[in-house]
């Protein structure tokens, strides 16, 4: 299945989605694949920033608990409380019900250093 | 990477079946098939199928062999009939844990002893050294070790269904061989040996056949019913039982008294290595104790995170996960003896954060006994 063409992708294996400056952002489909049966995801509360491509939470599978790396910078305007009662949204719909925060972006330039739904397919055969 | 990763002979299966494979011990074993939270429930309330062959088999054979065992294993070996199986511990002469082994009497001298895959070298060594160390001059009869590893392949059937399941294919009564029981028989027509015995809190059967008959029997169980399980239900299982993993619970420099394991230590059977240690270590008082926590606030605890009790440190978690039939986060945990009595408040450090947790009397999970 190729990665939905309307989202940017970090080598971390994060999305994000821009509307205007509000982008979403969530873990992509091989991500929840790689991490088994979601189980626990914390995040950078409303009002806190992120810097592209530090941590900004934790995702909590039954075996190992992972960094969060942001793909853009801005500040959280909302986060997904949606999780806190059904993590498995993480692993049924990625690039759906199991996004994880918005944030207004700070900076649309940093997009470049982000690759397209056909670029992060042709790295995830690296992988 | 270094050294290549041994398969099992099972390793086509998993692939067949669509597992995901990584690195154990030196193994590349499946750690799930379709995801650790179904291969969990399906134990639970059904029965589940794993590959357990990357753990060592040793046959330990001849008129030397209970009196050689005896004095390297803390359990006591004279006291085991035909058919009969203990666990316990190989211990090192400080007491520490060189590995947790299942011995099973298979017949009147002779014994298999089932070891952790990440120690069967190690244990090899062991036991080599000592069955030609100097009690072999005292009077002990001759004792062979034999790694059978390589020609039997071992598979564990667990779960509530696990004997139904198997009774399709074997005419073993199950009233014979209660728990920590064995028998060698013939399960779909290949020669066999069942151990009531295994690593997830619920009734259920290990199997050793041939390791040439073993993918035969590994589908037919998968096509009676059996669901292929991974490391990963595995692990959830046992912590739920609250069952020691070497690496975690134990290693070579725990003292398996502190790991609430007396019941496999028997001081009183004479002579074993590691009984002046342990002797001396109860003499000298126990310094701390393993015990369960269960998460009061959210977040899971990990192996390695550290426990304050008021801020200040109070032990650390060995093992810690999402108790799936529980529906709680729980954990094991090395804690100062002055906090392992149940309700004892602690706190997790998550992520240098602190986490409420409590300490709980174990097993975290026990399986509903059928009323008779």
């Amino acid at each position: 299945m190729p990665s939905p063409a309307d989202l940017r992708y970090s080598r971390d294996h994060e999305w994000v989605k821009l509307n205007g400056h509000e982008a979403t952002i969530g873990i992509t489909d091989y991500a929840q694949h790689a991490l088994g049966d979601v189980v626990y995801v914390e995040v950078n509360a409303v009002g806190k920033p992120v810097v592209q491509f530090e941590v900004f939470g934790v995702v909590e599978s039954v075996k190992a608990a992972s960094d969060l790396f942001a793909p853009i910078s801005g500040k959280v305007t909302a986060v997904n409380e949606a999780l806190a009662d059904n993590p498995e949204w993480v692993n049924a719909a990625p690039y759906g019900e199991g996004w994880m925060i918005k944030v207004s972006a700070a900076n649309l330039a940093e997009l470049d250093k982000l690759m397209s739904a056909a670029d992060y397919d042709a790295y995830l055969t690296t992988l | 990477m270094g050294d290549e990763l041994k398969r099992t002979v099972l390793h086509g299966a998993h692939l067949a079946l669509g597992a995901k494979m990584v690195p154990f011990s030196g193994w590349e074993m499946p750690v799930q098939y379709g995801g650790v939270i179904a291969e969990h429930k399906a134990v639970r309330e059904r029965a589940g199928l794993f590959d357990v062959s990357h753990m060592g088999r040793y046959a330990v054979r001849g008129p030397g062999a209970a009196a050689f065992l005896q004095s390297v294993f803390t359990n006591d070996v004279a006291a085991l009939k035909i058919g009969q199986a203990h666990y316990g511990f190989l211990c090192n002469e400080r007491g520490g844990v060189v590995d947790d082994v299942i011995i099973f009497r298979r017949g009147a001298d002779a014994y298999w002893a089932i070891v952790n895959a990440g120690n069967r070298d190690k244990d090899w060594q062991w036991l080599d050294a000592h069955r030609r160390g100097p009690s072999t001059g005292s009077g002990r009869g001759a004792v062979t070790l034999r790694d059978d590893s390589a020609d039997w392949s071992l598979i564990a059937l667990q779960g509530p269904q696990a004997l139904a399941i198997l009774s399709q294919f074997t005419s073993l009564d199950f009233d014979t061989i209660p728990y920590y029981h064995c028998a060698d028989t013939t399960v779909a027509g290949h020669e066999a040996f069942v151990a009531r015995t295994g690593y997830t809190g619920e009734d259920g059967v290990e199997i050793a056949v041939r390791s040439e008959a073993i993918a035969d029997l590994w589908t037919r169980l998968v096509e009676a019913g059996a669901v292929p399980c991974g490391l990963g239900a595995r692990d959830t299982l046992r912590l739920e039982a609250a069952m020691a993993l070497y690496g975690h619970e134990l290693n070579d420099d725990t003292n398996p008294l502190e790991a609430n394991l007396k019941r496999f230590i028997k001081m009183e059977k004479g002579e074993f290595v590691g009984r002046a240690a342990l002797t001396q270590s109860l003499a000298d008082g126990l310094k701390r104790k393993l015990v369960g926590l269960a998460m009061v606030d959210r977040g899971i605890a990990r192996a390695g995170y550290a426990l304050q009790a008021g801020g200040a440190p109070a032990g650390e978690v060995t093992s810690g996960a999402p108790a799936i039939s529980l529906n709680q986060n729980i954990a094991l945990a090395y804690v100062p003896v002055a906090y392992s009595p149940p309700g004892t408040p602690l706190d997790v450090l998550i992520r240098d954060r602190p986490a409420r947790a409590q300490v709980v009397k174990t097993p975290f999970y026990s399986r509903k006994r059928r009323e008779t």
